[in-house]
């Protein structure tokens, strides 16, 4: 009886787990499927049969805008976003982590609340300062405010991550006669390397998908791929498909990228929580 | 060379004082131990001597030169951690070479230290394996290992074994024995388990709330404490404190009488009191007696005692034996 009713616990656990997730996914699934269609069916009430598929859509948009130049923009900020912030993470969790002060707890939570800010509410000043510096559409420019905007969350997670680390294994390699530096570089950092990885994957994929900045503060050539597709969506009117193909191009790296990842994603997610 | 001095060595943490100014001399080649109850800061007095800790005031001498502010790595001494503190992602060798190499040691100079280390401690066909594959004992002998490559001029312990079953403890306590005589030297050894204070010790330290209470050799310590906390910290098992009119016959406020130093008698004695249980060790038979006024007591038989629930027995305590202590807690001599 028992081993009955587990099992139809299971069973129903799973078709629910499996709906939710292609809910989830239905968007995404629905842009790629659209993307290969003519633009005419793609306005049409979807025949998803009959249909004569094709990837014109995507010649277009290759012919019409350099999708490298976007994607090469998206990595350069991601990646350089990320390894600044934890440049300046790392040290920063050390030092909350291993040598508090009674103010740690309200430092952290102060940064922890500038997330919860409305960015727009921040969009004037910051474009003007980076009108009158010169920064508006370059990379440094972008990746310094991307590097701000995740540097709460990558110092928060790493700070999880060195809590769960003995401060006996840091004084070992002091008496052993490590420098701050050294003590950082061959004992910490290596220790704390499964966190630091998924602290590293989730930050690229927050500054991947990062659309408010990246809009507001770039139009050419520091532009991402959030650009990309943001430049099929209005001006010109419906073109359902080419939009779609623009996203598809946009989203599969960081796809891919995360399915691979998943693992370390899971575990940078839970911020710690789980061993 | 290997001199330890402390002079009025104080640590608080704002308001709150931890060790409120110790001073002490540690001799070349020493075995001294820290022993207290747990919070009573010996460890922290031990990290101040490391130098993981800073020091609020006083002074910390190694070797005649103020270390006070020196970083721990500069002062000469190696540690050995309660949680052995292992590199986990390192292999022994390299968690044993780790000083050196950051000493900028060459390599091949390295590798003989190494090797000379681990055959000593029998880490040799462990030296490819993680810290994770060992088990207690063998990390224990690695931190140990990390610790004597460095030929430091002293070795402080906290807590070494406290994390070793019981069988595995008299063995380490004997190795660390073992390598004090060999090494001769300065060692500062950190315990809460007066057992291992009184058999590894030249010399005993007891710490109680941050002070010292007092220092001396093991049997100095057990035959003339200074103080009630003295007497009732060193010794197995404890010994018997109690004041009232017994204690007024001796003109103290409280007279204390180890379980050794009873003798028992069926028929006359100097206290009359009745069996309430008894511990049969083999060797001796600890007997927890109700002595009337006096309170309960513990008496030490020697080897196999007939012990009934409820018998009454007599007491009588070697007069030589008894320690007089004041209203102050300290001893009247």
């Amino acid at each position: 009886m028992a081993q009955k009713s587990s099992l139809r616990r299971k069973s129903f656990v799973t078709v629910l787990a499996w709906t939710l997730g292609l809910l989830v996914f239905f968007p995404i699934l629905w842009t790629i499927l659209t993307s290969f269609k003519t633009e005419g069916d793609a306005i049409n009430i979807p025949t998803f049969f009959e249909t004569g598929w094709t990837t014109e859509s995507y010649g277009v948009v290759q012919e019409r805008s350099n999708y490298f130049q976007f994607a090469w923009n998206s990595v350069a900020l991601a990646l350089g976003s990320t390894l600044f912030a934890l440049v300046i993470a790392i040290p920063s969790a050390w030092a909350m982590a291993f040598a508090p002060s009674k103010k740690t707890k309200d430092l952290l939570m102060w940064m922890l609340s500038t997330k919860m800010m409305p960015p727009v509410g921040a969009l004037i000043p910051i474009f003007l300062i980076f009108r009158d510096l010169h920064l508006l559409d370059t990379r440094f420019g972008i990746i310094t405010v991307l590097m701000l905007l995740n540097l709460p969350i990558i110092i928060w997670m790493l700070y999880t991550y060195f809590k769960e680390i003995p401060g006996e294994i840091l004084e070992a390699s002091r008496m052993d006669g490590a420098s701050l530096g050294k003590e950082l570089l061959y004992v910490l950092t290596p220790m704390a390397l499964p966190g630091i990885a998924s602290t590293l994957l989730l930050n690229i994929i927050l500054a991947w998908n990062e659309a408010f900045w990246t809009l507001a503060l770039t139009t050419k050539d520091a532009a991402p791929l959030t650009q990309f597709i943001a430049s099929y969506s209005s001006p010109e009117g419906l073109f359902w498909a080419k939009l779609s193909a623009a996203s598809t191009m946009a989203i599969a790296p960081i796809l891919v990228l995360g399915w691979f990842a998943q693992k370390q994603l899971v575990r940078g997610l839970t911020f710690g929580a789980v061993k | 060379m290997g001199t330890i001095s402390l002079k009025n060595a104080r640590k608080a943490f704002g308001d709150t004082i931890i060790i409120p100014g110790a001073t002490l001399d540690i001799k070349n080649g020493e075995f001294v131990v820290f022993v207290g109850p747990s919070g009573c800061g010996k460890s922290t007095l031990l990290r101040m001597i490391a130098g993981l800790e800073d020091l609020t005031a006083g002074q910390i001498l190694i070797d005649n030169k103020d270390m006070t502010d020196e970083a721990p790595s500069k002062r000469g001494l190696s540690m050995v951690f309660q949680s052995y503190a292992l590199y986990p992602h390192m292999s022994v060798r390299n968690n044993i070479a780790f000083g050196l190499k950051m000493a900028g040691m060459p390599k091949d100079e390295i590798d003989a230290k190494v090797a000379k280390a681990a055959d000593k401690l029998n880490l040799t066909e462990y030296l490819e394996r993680k810290p994770g594959q060992l088990s207690g004992g063998q990390r224990q002998r690695v931190a140990i290992g990390r610790a004597i490559v460095r030929n430091p001029s002293g070795f402080l312990f906290d807590e070494p074994l406290s994390n070793l079953d019981a069988a595995l403890r008299v063995n380490m306590r004997l190795e660390i024995m073992q390598m004090h005589q060999d090494l001769g030297a300065t060692m500062i050894y950190v315990t809460h388990d007066q057992v291992e204070a009184m058999t590894m010790a030249d010399r005993i330290v007891v710490l109680n709330r941050g002070n010292i209470e007092q220092v001396g050799s093991p049997l100095d310590l057990y035959n003339k404490p200074d103080s009630l906390f003295v007497a009732g910290f060193i010794g197995s098992p404890k010994m018997n404190l109690f004041g009232g009119a017994e204690a007024a016959k001796h003109n103290a406020t409280t007279i204390g009488i180890r379980p050794e130093h009873l003798s028992i008698s069926s028929t006359k004695g100097a206290w009359p009191a009745k069996i309430r249980l008894a511990e049969h060790l083999g060797a001796d038979t600890f007997l927890h007696v109700d002595a009337g006024a006096n309170g309960m007591m513990t008496v030490r038989a020697e080897g196999e005692y007939e012990a009934h629930t409820g018998a009454d027995i007599f007491l009588t305590p070697d007069a030589t034996r008894i320690h007089r202590f004041g209203a102050d807690g300290k001893a009247i001599r």
